[in-house]
């Protein structure tokens, strides 16, 4: 694996079907970078063109120092030569072989590498248990956990899934965020994920690339382009705030943990979170009321000191966006124009956001 | 219950339609292959031209083969110029025929089969590593390989079966081209309805196994997949 400080690089320029794809980013070389926007705004496509199984899309894709495609010089690394991990959106593990004989796939030939933890791997992702089995009798979570450790046990030096929880019922999606967490936790190789579950991403990724209509309309890290001002109305509803803090208390008569993050405190609902464990948290944009002054006659728990700092046009003309920094922490409340005027904001003022709703992971 | 020259027969059936349906297998192959996954303009043409044995009289097959390949014919001449004896007439050119005649037989299973199996499982092999041969070989065969045993019994009993083909190039030369179809024609006129009975027999149940083995041989269907 390259050293250098540079990931992935790609622009890329193609038609696939009636969408016109003209992407360009670059991608930190570590951390899980999600690729986010709505169904349909090419994202898939883009994997796809990454991974090198896309082969009409014209231009330069590099990782690290090493150029994958680079049309002005007719060169082209075929995607088996890529080292990547993909894991498709449905698990598409090969039939004619078992369990084990699906992980021995890759593992093989990337030489059976000696620093991967194959029996690690294994247990952390539970496929132990199905080893033996036949890939017909697995359930949808079974069979995409072990597509997951199949890709891993290839040796990747990019990991690239695809919307690996969308086609799961609720259960299994919640079992598999949890693994993908832990495995963000040690992984030492970037990921970019593919997702339109703006929960899946608050809580899985570090970077953010922002799709739609088949061009990247900003990057960046997660907590600032996700309270952006200037997206278009198609992520509008995306938008807000993701923080990351820690459980300092719970509280079992209420059953309310209490949260500490940069911007203040937080009550939330008790979901088996530990005291000392850290949390990361969405605030969307339309779950965020303001006041002027500080608690009083609402029934909203949660009340963050914050200042304004820019306010900009929302997706419908009765609204506005409001981003707030609170403690360093930025926020984001989608008001009415009316309210705006009413409680006469402005950049620089005083506000107490009321937040209705905190998203915990999905 | 058979005389020698029917055991000629049958033994020169055998290997026929046993060479025929290998070289077709493996000339086959690249050609079903090449149908599958190809986006040239030239893809519906060769499929109608692999096609054509399926509704061509094969004495039509044998007729044109038989002016192409004779020794005025623009192949036989290059045969001749090579060097080599002619075909027609001799064993060789029976296989080269009978390769022809029942090459729809062998190409389309396969094709069918391929195409069944789609991109997506060569492309999770692509990422996990594996090249284009390692996939052909790991991942499209086994996948494949219902349509493969289809093709192979296919062949080889469509091969044991044919006639005007053989009739127009073959002749009936006995331990050289005098297969079983003709000898039981030749049995027949002479009145030889017993031995005609016999060796019809054997075609009938050989046909039967054949297609029985066929679906005796298919990977059984799971409720799960």
């Amino acid at each position: 694996m390259t050293d250098s400080q540079r990931g992935l690089d790609a622009k890329l320029a193609w038609r696939r079907g009636a969408l016109a794809l003209d992407v360009d980013f670059a991608l930190p070389p570590r951390g899980i970078t999600a690729l986010f926007g709505p169904s349909g705004a090419g994202k898939t496509t883009c994997l796809r063109a990454i991974a090198g199984l896309e082969r009409g899309a014209a231009g330069r894709v590099s990782f690290g120092d090493t150029v994958w495609q680079d049309d002005a010089h007719r060169a082209f690394l075929p995607a088996h030569r890529r080292r990547i991990g993909y894991v498709f959106q449905e698990a598409s593990l090969f039939t004619h072989r078992s369990v084990a004989g699906n992980l021995e796939f890759g593992f093989r030939r990337a030489g059976r590498p000696a620093h991967l933890d194959r029996d690690g791997l294994i247990d952390e992702f539970g496929v132990r248990a199905l080893l033996h089995r036949r890939v017909g009798a697995l359930s949808g979570g079974e069979r995409q956990r072990v597509a997951m450790v199949r890709a891993l046990l290839a040796d990747p030096c990019l990991l690239l899934f695809d919307e690996p929880l969308s086609a799961l019922d609720a259960l299994a999606r919640s079992e598999l965020l949890g693994c993908l967490e832990r495995l963000h936790a040690k992984l030492s190789v970037p990921m970019v994920y593919v997702s339109h579950n703006i929960d899946e991403v608050a809580r899985l990724a570090d970077h953010l690339v922002l799709m739609d209509a088949g061009h990247v309309v900003a990057q960046g890290a997660l907590q600032t382009t996700l309270t952006r001002l200037d997206l278009p109305p198609s992520l509008a509803g995306a938008m807000g705030a993701v923080i990351e803090g820690s459980v300092v208390g719970y509280e079992a008569h209420d059953q309310l943990i209490e949260v500490d993050f940069p911007g203040g405190r937080l009550w939330l609902p008790y979901r088996h979170e530990v005291v000392g464990q850290a949390l990361r948290c969405r605030i969307g944009a339309r779950d965020v009321v303001l006041a002027t002054a500080p608690g009083g006659g609402s029934s909203a728990l949660n009340d963050i000191h914050c200042r304004v700092v820019a306010m900009a046009d929302a997706d419908h003309p009765s609204q506005c966006l409001v981003q707030l920094d609170a403690g360093g922490c930025p926020l984001l409340a989608r008001i009415t124009r009316r309210s705006w005027h009413a409680l006469a904001l402005a950049p620089g003022k005083e506000v107490w956001a009321q937040v209705k709703a905190v998203a915990v992971g999905a | 219950m058979f005389s020698a020259q029917d055991l000629q027969a049958l033994w020169l059936t055998l290997r026929l339609a046993a060479t025929v349906t290998v070289l077709l297998l493996v000339l086959g192959m690249p050609l079903a292959w090449w149908l599958a996954h190809t986006h040239s303009r030239w893809r519906r043409p060769v499929a109608a031209v692999v096609a054509l044995p399926l509704v061509l009289p094969p004495t039509v097959l044998g007729f044109y083969l038989l002016m192409l390949l004779g020794p005025e014919g623009a192949v036989g001449r290059l045969i001749a110029a090579a060097g080599l004896s002619a075909l027609p007439f001799t064993f060789r050119g029976l296989v080269v025929a009978s390769m022809l005649y029942s090459l729809p037989f062998v190409v389309q299973p396969l094709q069918n089969a391929f195409e069944a199996i789609g991109q997506r499982p060569l492309d999770v092999a692509a990422t996990l590593g594996a090249g284009p041969l390692d996939r052909f070989c790991s991942i499209a065969l086994p996948l494949a390989l219902p349509g493969v045993v289809t093709a192979t019994v296919l062949g080889f009993a469509h091969t044991v079966g044919e006639f005007g083909v053989v009739l127009m190039i073959g002749g009936n030369i006995p331990g050289q081209t005098r297969v079983m179809s003709m000898l039981i024609y030749d049995h027949v006129q002479a009145g030889e309805y017993h031995q005609a009975h016999v060796l019809s027999l054997c075609l009938l149940l050989v046909s039967f196994l054949a297609l029985l083995a066929m679906s005796l041989l298919r990977p059984g269907r799971h409720p799960h997949d």
